[in-house]
Order: structure tokens, then C-alpha cells, then sequence
């Protein structure tokens, strides 16, 4: 039977996009670190063929831009819940343009699309944390109220709350979910800080993977039909303790993803990929 | 105009009642205007409940105050006697116009407080009259007395009979009219079970009615009150609709309710006050004509078949096709099925059951107020910047047109913080405090007061939720047990068939949620509970008599006097139960009150200044004087004292509006009713005059003396209690203050009579004690001279042999004069004695509130103390120290009102005596009737204990005073 907000991490579609050769020197940091192109594409390849072999999703390629270093960073470009997608108007200059071709996609996936006409809103997908019951948009560098008002107008049925990031690129640079009403999360003072906002603002309640590092926060939850609850989470040669506390997760189908390279480019496992429900679930 | 009629009624009435009020006539006109006000809110008791009929009224009205009788008994003259219907009206406007004026309460005009002495002593009559009627040995004057009020009962059947009848037309859900005829004066109760009636409803405790105010916003109609005034001068227009949103809509009993749910959330989204997705509109929109046609029939839906529905505030053709497209989807779906899907997706919508409210934030950015099942969220345009759940909030409370909630301090933080917002106006500030208090209740709450709902509940303000939480809600339609209701569905006729298996209502789940939480569903932890607990294990002495000034003491034991623990002594048991501890407080109050005030307290000062607080031992000292516990002394130490420690927080927001306390003392060994009394009683007539100067009560002394005969039971106590009035008044507040009701603050009130000084001070009070508030106001009062009283109470037990008693009426000022006077206070008539102490301050109470807003206009508080004593007998020995028996204090609260319970059992000399006072806190608006939820506390009280007696009733009224109008 229809019914909203159900389904929770079921996906059927990934879009990504390729890595473009700027991004090696090109591509924004925070750290100032050097990056190595090849394990950047070999990062991504692994990342791609997980999605699409390991878990069965249509993957929707996008070719990489050169003039957009950062876009294989699609999850900033814009934000699908349901069949409507926002696309977003990312606070980063250089990264505006990235949007033209993920909307592009979208609209022949066939979503409904919103697009942010608003000069003066700026969001990033990276900052739009979608729990299945509410979204929490971190306000940031990246991420104005504006965006966040229009995003809480595209979506309608949900409570959109705001939470100020602070010490992170994004509000997902430390948070995500890791399952229904499951909240990863790390340990910095600015993490338990967002998430205690988070839980005050929110109606429903969270359960929380608290996780040593913050980076290691980010990960990927999905509800695949034949895989269950799947979880694709940081290897234990990057963040060794935080890989053991996914570890416990024991109902969940664990697939450690590396994302060294991508890290230092500020990148999380999220950032790569656009996730989509195609399945009606209406 | 009225006013004359009044007193003309009066006059042929009760002829005899004339020599009582014969100073009162000389000034007619006046006199009575003043009176008015009250008499207004008498009216609502009095008035017959539609469906009680007169001889209920009747009922009631015995047991209302004398000077609330009085004024009832002229307005209800009023429409017996002019036979026009229209004349009528006119009247009855002019009545309410005058009492709005005056409904704040404060004369401040000497003449004003001339007539508001003489009703006093007329009021007082009327505990006598009671007893006295009760016992059948009225005497010839008292029965003169009675005579009126008897008479007002005969004008009040006529009238019943010649009730005028109003129509009343109902939106219903479906867009249909109901229309209804209703007796004027029939409560909002009355309305709302016709149309339930007629619906078929039986769980219809989330629904109400509401009709739009001037201003064309939506009001609730408060079911405990009459109708009229509530609409004033609006049409007898209501739409009935929601009023709690069922969090889970599954667990509703019938499908009658789900059905009428629907509607509500079917407008609900077409006027986009629900928003959401076009996804959305499109489902439940699918289920709205699964539900009102049935399954699609290709050959009979065309497209157009839907044109008489609106799914969305603008509908697509888009739209249309979707909800087409999901229609055919639903084949097989029974309409309850239907519904109930329906529900199960809107109950997730982000906005369903949020009651917005436009609003300002302390830096004047516009924002939404939402009121919720879960608490208050806090809106920016679409987003939501804050929430405050429920047990986050220690105190919800408006002033002027701030709404404010005191938040309790997070894990890490150790102060409470408040928030403040600005509304547009001081309606809307207390239509989103009344939300607020009706929800929290509904939602939170398990219950809405005591487990013996009927008692004290039934105090009506305006803001008092009587209707059924919904956790017990949910346990009676558990019970519902009547085969599913047909109803039709009013598109299409079609007609409902239920679904088996109703689902079943799970009451446990939600009383557990109710009660989770450490501090569980009690917004505001009440100070006193916590300080009464504390005190009696402390000091396990005991006086009956000294158990209800401890009670006081326990107040202002924070200010630290020693003496006042040491008058604790309770030995017994001590209950304490608090049902719900949010503080709702509101403060209303009119420029006219205000300058009204301001008139007044020229003569208030004076009246301090004179009134040198000697430590005079009055009659009960010495009767105390044994005891540990001197009434006084506690008063005096805790008025006193408090102010120190209110130091906290400016942030005061909360407004106590009325503080009734009504003492019962029964002895059980009758001592001798001292006949000497009423001679006393009428010097101390002598003195309060002088101090009021408009004391009016010549001839009710006399009376007075009948009196005491009678009763013997009281009299010690009322002794006790005359000295206390204002002290104790605070006292009181004090411990009622947890209640937050509306009179705390009266006793701050009265404290302030140098407002300037301590302007701040009245609202710190509030904030740090929660109902500490009030014992703080008292300190205020001190530099007026009070505080020499307050001072003074150690050297007044100290002295017990000095006969005068202060009867402080008003104030220390009585004392002075009194002092030579014999000590009895006497009232008029009964042995009641009425002070009334109105103070204003100016309090800058959001100023210091951190996080309020900076703008917070200065608040003009008013406070009214109004003391009605029963003549004391003081039959016993001075020195008798009293054995406290036992002594438990039980605390119920509605939404409005706290009642808190004190029953003491003391052997003294041999003589059992039981005392219980009540304090009974009403919190609410201008709108709340408080003579009519006085009358009715006291009726309660002599029902719940017919064979006591109420030696006294101390009314505290505090009230803002709002500059804007309203």
C-alpha cells in the first residue's frame, strides 16, 4: 500500500561522475594536501563497482568536466527525495556549474525538478541530512538559510530544521545516517554539538553510532530488496577504530569502501553519488 | 445604567437590605459601577447553566460570596423586571462594557473604594447567612440579609423561564450548517454537546468549537464558559473543528471520529494551512475519493468527476491526473479503510496538528510560534530554527504581548533561561499561551487535575482545559461500546461501513509516555512543593493554626528566617501530590487600569505610611502566642525576607492572577462561641474604617455578633487569619504560587507599593521561585512600612498579651488604628471581614531576561488582595499551644486553576480541630470569570465539607497592566 515516507534507503539509482584530471590540483581543500590523481581514480572505480556489481544499483555515469575540479562530488549538486529532485546552488563559485549537468540527468530520469532561482541562496547537497522522517540542513560556509528555506519548500512533508556547522566543510563531513533512525556520528566537540541540536529540533528519535572519527561518520546506509540493510562504511586502514565499531553492526551487510584520497580533497563516501528511488513507491 | 437598575431591584427586593447598604446608596451610582465589575463576573456563576436550570443556580448561589450575590442578584433582576427583551440587552451590554472597565478590578478612586467596602461588608454577610440558613437559627436581621439573595434566586427562575434564546449557527466540517438554539447565557459546553449530538460524536474530546473575534482570528470557545462572553459582539457564528490533532489517528475508537478527522485535514490542506508535496496531495486525495466514491468506475469517472473536490490550495490539472491515476489503485478500499489510510499519511506530514502563531523574536525577525502534540517549535519561514518540547518547559507565560517560556537548564547549564516573543498584539499573545495550556495538558498531561476531577476543576478560566486529556480520552472511547454509527458522507452519500477490528486503544502506551521523563509531565516544578516537603520534615511542631502559616513560611523559608521552620511542626504525614506543574500565567491589564492604579496609589502610600507596622499581639497572637507557629510572625519574616532571595532572575514573566484561599476549621468540641466577640467585632469595624475610610460596615457589626453564636468553629482560626490577611495573603501566594495561578503575584502586588524602587524586583520574584514569586512581592511591600510588620512578628508573639489586633485589613494602616480597638475585625454582618490591597508596580521584567527581548516594554503590575474573614470566636485560651495530629497538604491542578490542600488536625486543650485550607491559584486572562471561579471554590469547598465552616477567603488578584488595549 502507498504510503510516505516509507522505504527508507531504498535506492535503485546512483548517479556519479567521473574524476576530471584538475582535480588533482585544481579541486578545493581544506588541508592543502597533495593528491594523488591515479588513487583518486581508483578510489572511484572501487566506489562505482560497489554500487553497481556488489549492490546491483543502476549506476548513471556522468562524464567529468575539466573546468569543474570538484565535480565528482555530485551529492552537492543536488538533493532527490522521492521523485522530486532540488538542484542545488553550491556556495562554492567554482562549483555552480556542476549542477547543469546533474540536472540535466535528473530531469531524464524523470524526477520532478526545483531548481534554486534564488541569487542569493546557496546549498550544498553535502549539508542535507535527509533522515527518512525530517531533513537537518547544516548551515555553513556552503550553505545559507536561504537554501535551506527553499529546500524546506520543495519538501514539503517534512520538517526541515537548521543546525550551524561549525569546524567542518558540511554537515555530513562528520554525520549520516547508518540506518533507520540511526545516526553515525563522531566525537569532535562540533559533531555532539550538531547532533544535540539535531535531537532537540527533532520530533522522532535517533539512535546513534558514535564513531572516533568524524570523517569516518560519513557513510553510506542503504535497503536493498535482496541485501537488506546495507552499509558502506570506512576501511580499517584508514580509521581502524571507528572500522571496528561498524564491525558491530551485526544485522547490517558491511562493505568497507576506501576513501583515503578522496579525504584530503574534503570528499566523503556520500559526496560520490546521487542516490534515487525509481521504484514508485506511490 | 445598570447600575441603577441594580439598586433599584435591590432596593424593592430586599427593602430591608437597604439599611446595609444605606451608605452605599448615598453614592448610587458610583457605588455600584465599582461593585460592577465583580457583579459582571458573578454573573457567569449565577448565571443558570443552560442545562442546569434554576434550580441549580439557585444552588450555586448559596453558596456565592455575599457581595458576588448581591450583583448577581441585579442583573438577573434586570432582565425579570424589564419586560423588554431589547431593553434587556442594552443593559446587560452597558453591564459588560462597565465590567470590563472595572474587570481588572482596581479602584482606585476613594469613592470607588467606598463602594468596594461597602459590597465588602455586604459579602460578608454572606458566610453567615450560609451557616446561619444552614444551622436555621438566622436571626431577624440576618434574615433581612438572606432576603436578598433569596430574592435574586426568585428573579433568577423568572428569568430562566423568560430566557432569551439565541441561534446558534455551526459550520460543521462537511461545510454544512448546524444550526442550534441556545440560551443566551448558556455556556460554550451547552453549544459543543448539541453539535456533537447531532454528529453522532462520541470521542469528541478533540474537537471544539471556534468562532473568529473582531479581529477575525480564530478563538476556541471555552466549553466552562457562558458563550456571549466570550463572542462579545460577534455573530453566533461557530465552526466546529479539531482542536488535538491525534497523534496516531489508528488508535481513535470509531470511525465516525476518523471520518470527521478527515475532513478537518482535507480543509486543512486545501487551504494550505497543511502543506505538502504534490506526491502528497496526490495520495491523499486518491484516498478522498476512495472514500467519498468508492471504487473507479472507467465508465462513470471521467476526469470531471473529481472537479467537486479540492486536493490542493492550487490543483493542477496535473494534480488531477494523479489523483485519478492512485484512485484506480485503491480498488477494493472500504471508505474507513480509506480514512484510515488517509490519516496514517497526513499524521506524518511535518505540519500536522501544528498550530502556528506569527510572532517576533527578541531581535524582531519574524517568526512562527508552533504549537504542538510534542511541544512549542519555532519557525523561520518554512524552517524550523528551535523546538521546545514539553519537558524542556519549566513555565509558559505571556504579558502585554510577550509570550515567554522559561526553559529548564540543559545538562551542562545551571541557570533556567527564558525566552521571549513578541506577538502582534496581547490577544494573540494569550491565544498562543491558551494553546499552549490546552495542549500540553491534552498531550502531556494524563490527567488534567486530580483524580476527583469534580471538585476543584471545576473552577472555570478561560484557559483551563476541562475536557479530557487525551490519554484519557483514549481510555473511555476504549469503552465506547454503541455498534459503529452510520453516518454519510456528505459528497457522495455514501455510507460508512466500519472496518472490524476497530483498533483497539492502547492506554498504557500512552500513559507511559505521559509519565516518562524524569520530570515527567509537571512543566513547572513548583518551589513550594519541594520547600512544604522539605520544611515539614524539618520541623515537626505543631499547630493546626501554625501548620497554615508554616505553610507560608515554607515560601519564604528561602529568604531564611528560622523562626518560620520553627512554626512548621508537622508532625503527620504529609502528602504531597502534584499533578501537573506547568505554571501558566498570563497577565492582562487595560490603560484604565492602569491609571486607575496609578490614582490609587497616592492613597495606598498614605495608607502604608500611616500604617506603621506596631507589633501589635492581637487576639490570636495570644491565643498563638503559645504556639510555636504564630501566624504573624511567619507572615511578616516571609514577606520580608523573600525579596533577598529573589535575586535571580528579572525574567519574571509569569502572572498570578487569583489566589483563593478558603479555610475551613471545624472544631470538634464545640467551644464556647465567645460572646464577646461581636462587640469586638464591631470596634474593629470602627478601625478598618478609618484605615479604608470607606469601610462601610456599621450594621453589619451587628449582625456580626449573631454570627459568631453560631458558628463556634471558626472563630480562633479566623483570628489568626484577620491578622494574616495580607501576610498571610503572600503566604499563601506563596505556596500556591507553584500553581501558578493567577493570584500569586497579588501578594507581590501588594508588597510593591513603591513601584519605582522596586519595579524589578516584583519580576525577579516570580522567576526564581516559581511560585515563590509571589512571597517576594511581599518584600516589596515592606519598605511601605510592611516591612515593619513583617519585622515585627517575632515581638508580636513575643507580646501576645496586647489585645488589639491588627486586623490589617488593608494593610499595616488598619493595624495602626486598631490597635486600641478590640481585636476582633469584625465584618459586617457574618464575621466577615474584606480588605482589599491593590498595588502597581512597574517592572521591567523582560529586560534582565537574557535572551527575551531587549525591548520588553515596562510591565504595570497591579495587585489586589481582598480578604473576607469570618468574625473568629476566640474561644480558646491564648496560649494554648496546639498537638498537630496530622497535617497532609494534597495539590491538584487544572489547566487554570491549582488547588492546593492543606488539612491539619490539632488537639488543642483538649479540642480537636481540623483546619483545611485551600489555596486554589487561577491563572488565566481578563476574560477569566474570578468571581465566578471564587463562588464556585467556595461552593466546592462547603460541599466537600458541609459540616465546616469557611471562616475566610482571601482573594489575591494580580494583573497586568497592558498599555495596549485590549
Amino acid at each position: 500500500m502507498a504510503e510516505l515516507m516509507s522505504g527508507f534507503g531504498c535506492f535503485t539509482h546512483a548517479m556519479v561522475r567521473a574524476v576530471p584530471q584538475s582535480l588533482a590540483r585544481d579541486a578545493l581543500r581544506s588541508g592543502g594536501l597533495e593528491v594523488d590523481l591515479l588513487k583518486v581514480q581508483e578510489e572511484y572505480e572501487e566506489y562505482v563497482s560497489v554500487l553497481k556489481h556488489r549492490l546491483g544499483l543502476e549506476v548513471l555515469e556522468l562524464p567529468a568536466d575539466e573546468a569543474l575540479p570538484d565535480c565528482v562530488f555530485v551529492e552537492d549538486a543536488a538533493v532527490v527525495c522521492g521523485d522530486t529532485a532540488l538542484v542545488c546552488r553550491p556556495g562554492a563559485q567554482s562549483r555552480r556549474r556542476e549542477t547543469e549537468a546533474v540536472k540535466a540527468a535528473l530531469t531524464e530520469l524523470g524526477l520532478n525538478i526545483v531548481e534554486m532561482t534564488d541569487e542569493s541562496a546557496t546549498l550544498e547537497g553535502g549539508d542535507v541530512l535527509f533522515t527518512g522522517r525530517e531533513f537537518f540542513v547544516g548551515l555553513s560556509k556552503r550553505t545559507n538559510q536561504r537554501g535551506a528555506e527553499i529546500l524546506a519548500d520543495t519538501f514539503k512533508d517534512y520538517a526541515v530544521s537548521t543546525v550551524p556547522v561549525q569546524d567542518a566543510l558540511h554537515l555530513k563531513s562528520f554525520c549520516s545516517m547508518a540506518g533507520p533512525g540511526l545516526i553515525a556520528i563522531g566525537s569532535s566537540e562540533a559533531a555532539q554539538k550538531a547532533l544535540k541540536i539535531m535531537q532537540q529540533m527533532s520530533d522522532h528519535r535517533y539512535d546513534k553510532l558514535t564513531l572516533p572519527d568524524d570523517s569516518a561518520a560519513n557513510c553510506i546506509y542503504m535497503n536493498l530488496p535482496s541485501k537488506g540493510d546495507v552499509l558502506l562504511h570506512c576501511t580499517p586502514e584508514e580509521f581502524p577504530e571507528s572500522a571496528q565499531v561498524f564491525e558491530k553492526l551485526k544485522d547490517h551487510m558491511l562493505i568497507p569502501v576506501t576513501n583515503q584520497e578522496k579525504a584530503k580533497v574534503d570528499g566523503g563516501l556520500t559526496c560520490c553519488s546521487v542516490l534515487i528511488n525509481m521504484k514508485k513507491n506511490i | 445604567m445598570t447600575t441603577e437598575v441594580g439598586s433599584e431591584s435591590d432596593v424593592k427586593k430586599v427593602p430591608e437590605v437597604q439599611q446595609q447598604t444605606a451608605p452605599a446608596s448615598a453614592e448610587p451610582s458610583q457605588e455600584e459601577s465599582p461593585s460592577d465589575p465583580e457583579a459582571a463576573a458573578s454573573l457567569e456563576p449565577s448565571s443558570p447553566p443552560a442545562d442546569g436550570g434554576p434550580k441549580k443556580e439557585k444552588g450555586i448561589s448559596r453558596f456565592l460570596p455575599p457581595w458576588l450575590k448581591r450583583q448577581k442578584s441585579q442583573s438577573q433582576d434586570k432582565p425579570g423586571e424589564s419586560s423588554a427583551p431589547p431593553k434587556q440587552e442594552s443593559v446587560e451590554a452597558v453591564q459588560e462594557e462597565q465590567e470590563e472597565k472595572h474587570g481588572a478590578g482596581a479602584a482606585t478612586a476613594s469613592t470607588e473604594q467606598t463602594e468596594e467596602e461597602k459590597s465588602i461588608g455586604s459579602a460578608d454577610t454572606q458566610p453567615v447567612r450560609e451557616e446561619k440558613s444552614e444551622e436555621k437559627e438566622v436571626e431577624t436581621k440576618e434574615e433581612e440579609q438572606v432576603i436578598p439573595h433569596e430574592a435574586s434566586g426568585l428573579s433568577a427562575l423568572k428569568l430562566n423561564k423568560k430566557m432569551k434564546m439565541v441561534v446558534c449557527h455551526v459550520t460543521l466540517l462537511d461545510g454544512s450548517q448546524f444550526s442550534c438554539e441556545v440560551e443566551k447565557r448558556a455556556k460554550g459546553q451547552y453549544l459543543f454537546f448539541q453539535v456533537c449530538e447531532h454528529l453522532n460524536l462520541l470521542e469528541k474530546d478533540y474537537f471544539g468549537l471556534s468562532f473568529k473575534d473582531n479581529a477575525e482570528q480564530r478563538c476556541w470557545l471555552d466549553p466552562t464558559k457562558e458563550i456571549k462572553r466570550q463572542i462579545r459582539n460577534s455573530q453566533w457564528q461557530f465552526a466546529f473543528s479539531v482542536k488535538f490533532y491525534p497523534l496516531d489517528p489508528s488508535q481513535l475508537t470509531e470511525d465516525i471520529t476518523r471520518y470527521l478527522l478527515c475532513l478537518q485535514l482535507r480543509q486543512d490542506i486545501a487551504s494550505g494551512r497543511l502543506p505538502c508535496s504534490f506526491v502528497t496531495h496526490a495520495l491523499l486525495g486518491s484516498y478522498t475519493l476512495q472514500a467519498e466514491l468508492g471504487d473507479h468506475d472507467p465508465e462513470e469517472h471521467r476526469l470531471d468527476y473529481i472537479s467537486d473536490f479540492q486536493f490542493a490550495p492550487n490543483q493542477t490539472k496535473e494534480l488531477e491526473e494523479k489523483v485519478v491515476e492512485l484512485h484506480k489503485s485503491h480498488r477494493g478500499m472500504t471508505p474507513a479503510q480509506s480514512d484510515a489510510q488517509f490519516l496514517e499519511n497526513a499524521k506524518k506530514l511535518s505540519m500536522y496538528g501544528v498550530d502556528l502563531h506569527h510572532a517576533k523574536d527578541s531581535e524582531g525577525v519574524d517568526i512562527m510560534l508552533g504549537v504542538c502534540a510534542n511541544g512549542l517549535l519555532i519557525y523561520k519561514d518554512r524552517l524550523r530554527i528551535n523546538r521546545f518540547a514539553w519537558p524542556k518547559i519549566l513555565k509558559i507565560s505571556y504579558k502585554r504581548s510577550n509570550f515567554y517560556i522559561k526553559i529548564r537548564p540543559g545538562e551542562t547549564e545551571q541557570f533556567e533561561s527564558t525566552v521571549g516573543f513578541k506577538l502582534p498584539n496581547h490577544r494573540a499573545a494569550k491565544r498562543v499561551w491558551k494553546v499552549c495550556v490546552e495542549h500540553h495538558t491534552f498531550f502531556r498531561l494524563v490527567s488534567p487535575e486530580q483524580p476527583t476531577k469534580t471538585k476543584f476543576l471545576t473552577l472555570g478560566s478561560k484557559f483551563r482545559y476541562s475536557g479530557r486529556t487525551q490519554a484519557q480520552t483514549r481510555q473511555a472511547s476504549s469503552l465506547i461500546d454503541r455498534p459503529a454509527p452510520y453516518f454519510q458522507r456528505t459528497s457522495s452519500k455514501r455510507i460508512s461501513r466500519s472496518l472490524d477490528g476497530a483498533p483497539v486503544v492502547n492506554v498504557s502506551d500512552y500513559s507511559q509516555a505521559a509519565g516518562a521523563g524524569e520530570n515527567g509531565p509537571a512543566l513547572e516544578l513548583n518551589s513550594d512543593s519541594k520547600s512544604q516537603q522539605v520544611e515539614v520534615v524539618e520541623e515537626p511542631d505543631a499547630d493546626a493554626a501554625t501548620s497554615i502559616s508554616s505553610e507560608t513560611a515554607f515560601e519564604t523559608d528561602g529568604a531564611g528566617a528560622p523562626e518560620r521552620k520553627s512554626k512548621l511542626r508537622v508532625q503527620g504525614e504529609n502528602i504531597y501530590v502534584r499533578h501537573s506543574n506547568l505554571m501558566l500565567e498570563d497577565l492582562d491589564k487595560t490603560q484604565e487600569d492602569v491609571l486607575k492604579h496609578q490614582a490609587s496609589i497616592s492613597e495606598l502610600k498614605r495608607s502604608f505610611m500611616e500604617a506603621t507596622p506596631d507589633p501589635m499581639p492581637s487576639q490570636w497572637d495570644k491565643r498563638l502566642t503559645g504556639s510555636p507557629a504564630t501566624t504573624l510572625r511567619l507572615q511578616a519574616q516571609g514577606s520580608a525576607e523573600v525579596k533577598p532571595e529573589v535575586n535571580g532572575q528579572p525574567e519574571v514573566v509569569e502572572v498570578v492572577e487569583e489566589t483563593v484561599v478558603i479555610e475551613e476549621v471545624v472544631k470538634a468540641k464545640p467551644k464556647s462561641p465567645a460572646p464577646e466577640v461581636p462587640a469586638t467585632v464591631e470596634t474593629e469595624c470602627a478601625a478598618e474604617v478609618k484605615e479604608e475610610r470607606s469601610l462601610s460596615s456599621d450594621s453589619d457589626s451587628e449582625e456580626e455578633a449573631e454570627y459568631h453564636a453560631q458558628p463556634p468553629t471558626t472563630t480562633t482560626h479566623n483570628n489568626k487569619k484577620k491578622q494574616e490577611p495580607e501576610e498571610e495573603q503572600e503566604a499563601v501566594l506563596i505556596q500556591q504560587a507553584p500553581p501558578s495561578g493567577i493570584e500569586s503575584q497579588p501578594i507581590t502586588e501588594a508588597a510593591e507599593p513603591a513601584p519605582s524602587a522596586e519595579e524589578e524586583k516584583p519580576a525577579e520574584l516570580p522567576e526564581e521561585e516559581v511560585h515563590a514569586d509571589e512571597p517576594l512581592a511581599t518584600p516589596d511591600e515592606a519598605p511601605n512600612g510592611h516591612a515593619l510588620q513583617a519585622k515585627a512578628p517575632p515581638t508580636l508573639r513575643a507580646a501576645p498579651t496586647e489585645e488589639e489586633e491588627p486586623h490589617i485589613v488593608n494593610g499595616s494602616a488598619s493595624r495602626v488604628e486598631a490597635e486600641h480597638l478590640p481585636q476582633v475585625i469584625c465584618c459586617s454582618e457574618p464575621p466577615v471581614v474584606k480588605t482589599e490591597m491593590v498595588t502597581i508596580s512597574d517592572t521591567f521584567a523582560a529586560q534582565k531576561t537574557e535572551i527575551s527581548t531587549k525591548e520588553v516594554p515596562i510591565v504595570h503590575t497591579e495587585t489586589k488582595t481582598i480578604t473576607y474573614e469570618a468574625a473568629q470566636l476566640d474561644g480558646n485560651g491564648d496560649g494554648e499551644p496546639g498537638v498537630l495530629m496530622t497535617a497532609q497538604t494534597i495539590t491538584s491542578e487544572s489547566l487554570c486553576t491549582t488547588t492546593t490542600t492543606h488539612i491539619t488536625k490539632t488537639l488543642k486543650g483538649g479540642l480537636s480541630e481540623t483546619r483545611i485550607e485551600k489555596r486554589i491559584v487561577i491563572t488565566g486572562d481578563s476574560d477569566i470569570d474570578h468571581d465566578q471561579a471564587l463562588a464556585q471554590a467556595i461552593k466546592e469547598a462547603k460541599e466537600q465539607h458541609p459540616d465546616m465552616s469557611v471562616t475566610r477567603v482571601v482573594v489575591h488578584k494580580e494583573t497586568e497592566l497592558a498599555e495596549d488595549e485590549d
